[in-house]
């Protein structure tokens, strides 16, 4: 007789009002099998793996554990069907010690503390406080957790961020282990490394449906990351090939050996006037990190920050606005005033310091933001509270707050996040038209085909590090791709 | 701007208010006076009661000169508020700078008194700024904490002066009850003072900068605001402000006690969240506060009129302040 599948996913749709997170996610697990689910940025991942752990409620589609159609409406009936899964954030509560949080999910005491030892943990209270305990500890506690609860499928949420290597080591060895005996593991990653040595056969997402089902064997690697692309809109084509930067002198900036806790260990780079340095990296790799620490937010661990060869330490956003570095966060939330109109949020940083609390200068105030809504063509019928703008307005205004006070350095973090490709269109000429005027730029996207379009040179971050420099005029998708996968030329040959 | 048009009439009438809050602030003035008048004809309108003149502006002076210290505390209330903030320390600081004030001018003459009785202010809205703006103790623990700190200080402070005996200086009688063509001195020190504040929170980089607090702080600093500047120059500014209203006040009542401006501090509130300002912060008027104040003055005097005791009538004017501003509220969809 034919084994059923341990879990068989079918069908899978998903909407967030117009917005198609999933249209058709597939995923099959038998025993003793572990499946990695790949997938780009934006392809639905999350959306899939909230789904199958029951924390969100398909549109369509069902989920099956072991033939019998799971009812995985909330997280704890897909525990009791046997799925336990081991999310990016670790579920455990900070205030508690770790036995009361064993307590919490009926976690038996004994066979915990055995999966512990055995995932290399050693000389773990009880009695500590989760909040006590790093990051890495808590993802190993977090797996012993889910171990020890005897599952039938594991889902493991890029279990290996954030771990150190020898950690890394454990946890494959034991994923592997019981494996053999017969669980079946479900292993989101993004570390190609990882699920070759690690997975049989790897999902892969794309635009929220599952385009196929790869056998890990040699070479998957490019297979793989041809399906995560797959066939894109075309943004259009960047217009001046020439004009690139010369990049010699002092850089504008200089970033050396820079590290940020959690997640970015270990980053250089050199961004001169009148260039366009892009930053090509995975969700979470470190870049969240390496923009707070360049705008002044968190002040790094470790490394150095130049700016026009004079070294610089921030400890707030004022610090390295005087420095000229200005930041434009990813979430468009976090840098408006929704209440307030498009005029006073623009000309808010001409009254930020102390010296400009006397009366505004109406008429300079008045040319220089007429000069940034011109220059962004921000559509101002709906003025008088920027919450009444539509997401590329509202997103331009962002920007043109440092347009307005005149660009230095621009650090922009995913500027086209979630706005309409007409708009995107507009960003891109505008950032190299601020670089060809003299402003340095660092431009980190998580779509990767605006990369070409908008740079000059790219960092690819991968797990903290640079691991590669990139001539981004020249690179196709492809390339970026399994660059941001952590595949450079000597790892591909290996 | 599509919105408006899809909108069910209630809501866009909540919408209409809330941009041009200041006429039903006006209508609803007016209606109460109105109704005033129905109550004890002749009050506002002599002429209904066989007496000369149009309008009383005997009744109308009262009506603005007890108005005047209260719209200066809903001052205090309306600027921190806007950085979704409140001081509730601006009732004793007002006290304590009157008492100050009356104890020391005997001792030392007007003008040092006057100058101390301000810098009393100056140190609670200090310590408050500091709280507030570098601790980050939320501004209602805060400023109930250094107002309760503060009253304390003046009891033992009045063991301390208690032989001085008291004097008001002959500046803030004038002030306080003197009437030039019938309205209130009072309005020589007000009307300056009120467009003072229009000008700051309009004009001024300050302004804007407490509006762009309220609504997003994060933004604010992202923008490269230190927030702890701000708080600190706007609670020391609020101690100032309430501490020139107790002086005002100590002029009008021409007495001292330990609790003198106390029962003015939730009508502070009162008139600043009528008049339109969001306690969370990004929105406020100060035009509209002082239409607040008004609006309590006038409620308070149907109160007494209504001849209740003392304990009913401050019961009422108590529930009456919670009714109008949740329905004020509710209408405008602010809060």
């Amino acid at each position: 007789m034919t084994e059923l599948p341990l879990l068989d996913a079918s069908g899978i749709a998903k909407s967030f009002g117009a917005v198609r997170a999933l249209t058709d996610a597939r995923l099959t697990v038998d025993r003793g099998e572990i499946v990695a689910l790949m997938g780009a940025n934006g392809a639905g991942k999350s959306t899939f793996v909230k789904i199958l752990t029951g924390a969100l409620k398909p549109d369509a589609g069902q989920v099956r554990i072991r033939g019998a159609e799971a009812r995985v409406g909330s997280p704890a009936q897909a525990r009791r069907s046997g799925l336990v899964p081991v999310y990016q954030e670790p579920s455990l509560i900070p205030d508690l010690d770790v036995a009361d949080n064993l307590r919490l999910a009926d976690t038996p005491v004994d066979p915990f503390r055995a999966w512990v030892s055995e995932l290399g943990i050693a000389g773990l209270s009880l009695s500590d406080m989760i909040g006590d305990l790093p990051l890495a500890t808590l993802r190993i506690l977090d797996l012993a957790r889910a171990l020890a609860a005897e599952p039938d499928v594991l889902l493991l949420d890029e279990m290996t961020a954030a771990l150190p290597t020898d950690l890394v080591e454990h946890v494959l060895k034991v994923v592997r282990a019981k494996a053999n005996d017969g669980l079946g593991v479900i292993y989101v990653s993004h570390r190609f490394t990882e699920i070759s040595e690690l997975c049989d056969r790897a999902t892969v997402l794309r635009d929220g449906r599952s385009v196929g089902d790869l056998k890990i064997e040699p070479g998957v690697e490019e297979r793989a990351v041809e399906l995560m692309l797959g066939q894109k809109l075309a943004l259009g084509l960047r217009d001046t090939a020439g004009g690139a930067a010369h990049r010699t002198g002092t850089p504008r900036l200089r970033v050396r050996a820079l590290a940020a806790a959690p997640k970015l260990t270990d980053v250089s780079f050199d961004l001169y006037p009148g260039e366009v340095l892009g930053v090509v990296a995975l969700e979470g790799q470190g870049q969240d990190e390496l923009f707070e620490a360049l705008s002044g937010f968190e002040p790094p661990s470790d490394g150095t920050i130049e700016v026009d060869g004079t070294p610089m330490t921030f400890a707030h956003p004022a610090d390295a606005i005087a420095a000229g570095l200005t930041f434009v966060p990813g979430n468009r939330a976090e840098a408006l005033l929704s209440q307030r109109s498009v005029r006073e949020n623009i000309a808010l940083p001409f009254s930020a310091r102390i010296a400009s609390w006397g009366p505004l200068k109406l008429r300079h105030e008045r040319e220089r933001v007429g000069y940034a809504i011109d220059k962004l063509q921000i559509d101002t019928r709906a003025q008088g509270e920027v919450q009444r703008l539509s997401g590329g307005n509202q997103q331009k205004v962002t920007i043109g707050r440092w347009i307005a006070k005149g660009v230095e350095t621009l650090l922009l973090f995913d500027p086209t996040r979630g706005i309409d490709v007409r708009t995107k269109r507009q960003i891109y000429p505008l950032v190299r038209e601020l670089a060809e005027n003299g402003a340095a730029v660092l431009f980190y996207t998580s779509e990767l085909e605006e990369v070409p379009l908008a740079c000059d040179r790219a960092v690819v971050i991968f797990n903290g590090r640079i691991v590669d420099i990139i001539d981004a005029a020249a690179a196709d998708e492809a390339t970026l791709m399994r660059a941001a996968h952590g595949l450079t030329g000597e790892d591909s040959a290996a | 701007m599509s919105t408006q048009s899809t909108d069910p009439p209630h809501v866009r009438l909540g919408l209409f208010l809330r941009d041009n809050p200041m006429i039903p602030l006006l209508i609803f003035l007016f209606l109460l006076i109105a109704a005033l008048e129905v109550m004890r004809p002749g009050i506002v309108i002599p002429i209904r009661a066989g007496r000369d003149g149009l309008i009383s502006t005997f009744w109308v002076g009262n009506l603005v000169k007890f108005a005047i210290p209260l719209a200066m505390l809903a001052a205090c209330q309306v600027l921190t508020m806007l950085t979704a903030g409140i001081d509730l320390s601006v009732g004793v600081v007002a006290t304590v700078a009157a008492f100050v004030c009356a104890t020391l001018s005997s001792i030392w003459g007007a003008t040092p008194a006057v100058l101390i009785a301000l810098s009393t202010g100056v140190v609670v809205g200090l310590v408050n700024g500091f709280g507030v703006g570098i601790v980050r103790v939320h501004p209602l623990i805060m400023t109930l904490g250094t107002g309760l700190v503060a009253t304390g200080c003046l009891q033992v402070y009045q063991r301390m002066v208690i032989n001085a005996g008291t004097e008001i200086p002959g500046g803030l009688e004038w002030l306080g009850i003197g009437r030039t063509f019938g309205m209130p001195n009072g309005l020589f020190l007000f009307i300056p003072f009120a467009i003072f504040i229009l000008w700051l929170m309009r004009y001024t980089g300050f302004g804007r900068i407490l509006f762009a607090l309220g609504s997003n702080e994060r933004a604010a600093s992202l923008s490269g605001v230190r927030a702890w500047h701000v708080y600190l120059a706007l609670y020391v500014l609020s101690g100032v402000i309430a501490a020139l209203a107790g002086l005002l006040y100590l002029g009008m009542i021409r007495q001292t006690s330990l609790s003198l401006a106390n029962p003015l501090l939730l009508p502070s509130v009162a008139a600043a969240v009528i008049g339109g300002t969001s306690i969370f912060g990004g929105r406020g008027s100060y035009a509209g506060a002082i239409i607040g104040a008004l609006i309590l003055r006038v409620l308070d005097t149907m109160l007494t009129l209504m001849q209740m005791p003392e304990g009913a009538r401050t019961a009422l004017f108590g529930l009456i302040i919670l009714a109008v501003t949740a329905l004020y509220v509710r209408i405008t969809g602010t809060r």
